[in-house]
């Protein structure tokens, strides 16, 4: 057990180990979202306020759920790698950046979508809304900065550091439902007592949330393998794979 | 349901159809960026070789 931990941490075997994952990872994904897609798009009923609009949701708030999850991984990563030094955790929260930005972006557009016709607005300055966008522009800041700095550990750290001061933003997004009135509607999942949600929909729901999830894993770990070869591009292993392409 | 009522969305098939698609374009995205960089990066060092080679 803590010899395969301790491979996974050499560059050299994450990078074929994760190569062996990739396309099992992709498959789970695939069925996921597959079966959620079906039953959210035409076996779950309307909603009965909001009719057949509400089934953007099942875009929306997963995407909305990875934003955060992205974010406080990308935190984290950079913090194991700010502290001991592990080459694969740098690599992990930069991979992390890009993916979470998307994510990101994807939430406040489909958010925007939904919000016209419900809210009869594209956008309003409310507590919920404006911190994502926030968010938005933290992970374009870990990004700028990274391709700032030329020496890729002294990109890292810096990135680090500005992740970890930036995770104060997730539970004000979280809570923001809370602790202002905006225009957003509160959680209906993710609170302490049973969701206030149709068990016929938040089934979908929850598959998408899980697809969006593997999808993560699946491209991050693409990701992952493209910076590991550009950071070990001078190495032995690199060269003769760059030799037997 | 009929298969015209499932693309009617209800009347709110822009906006439905929309999101949809716009999902599609970020998650492909995510997945060829990666795909195209690890072909450039292959390429690069496959190109240093060569010309490693060619100084020896």
């Amino acid at each position: 057990m803590w010899r395969f931990f301790h491979k996974l941490g050499s560059p050299k075997h994450f990078y074929r180990i994760a190569g062996a994952w990739i396309p099992w990872l992709a498959l789970f994904c695939a069925g996921f979202m597959l079966v959620g897609l079906y039953l959210g798009l035409w076996v779950a009923p309307p909603d009965y306020q909001q009719g057949e609009s509400y089934r953007i949701m099942y875009v929306h708030v997963p995407a909305a759920w990875m934003s955060l999850f992205i974010y406080v991984v990308m935190a984290g990563a950079g913090a194991i790698g700010l502290i001991w030094h592990m080459k694969l955790a740098e690599v992990m929260a930069i991979s992390s950046a890009h993916i979470g930005a998307s994510f990101t972006f994807l939430a406040l557009v489909t958010g925007s979508i939904w919000g016209k016709p419900m809210w009869g607005t594209w956008w309003v300055w409310d507590a919920r809304l404006t911190s994502e966008l926030i968010l938005l522009f933290l992970y374009l800041g870990v990004i700028a900065l990274h391709n700032a700095v030329e020496d890729k550990r002294t990109a890292a750290r810096a990135t680090s550091i500005l992740a970890i001061v930036g995770v104060v933003n997730i539970p004000i997004i979280h809570y923001s439902v809370e602790w202002w009135n905006t225009l957003h509607q509160g959680p209906t999942v993710t609170k302490f007592d049973a969701p206030s949600i149709d068990v016929r929909m938040l089934i979908p729901l929850l598959l998408m949330a899980v697809a969006f999830k593997l999808f993560y894993a699946v491209v991050v770990l693409m990701r992952a393998r493209c910076e590991i070869l550009q950071r070990e591009r001078n190495t032995q292993w690199v060269r003769q794979l760059a030799g037997e392409s | 349901m009929t298969t015209a009522e499932f693309f009617h969305m209800g009347g709110y098939a822009f906006y439905v159809w929309t999101s949809y698609g716009l999902t599609l374009i970020v998650l492909l995205a995510n997945v060829l960026s990666p795909l195209r960089q690890r072909r450039k990066i292959l390429a690069d060092l496959a190109r240093r070789e060569r010309r490693e080679r060619k100084l020896k």
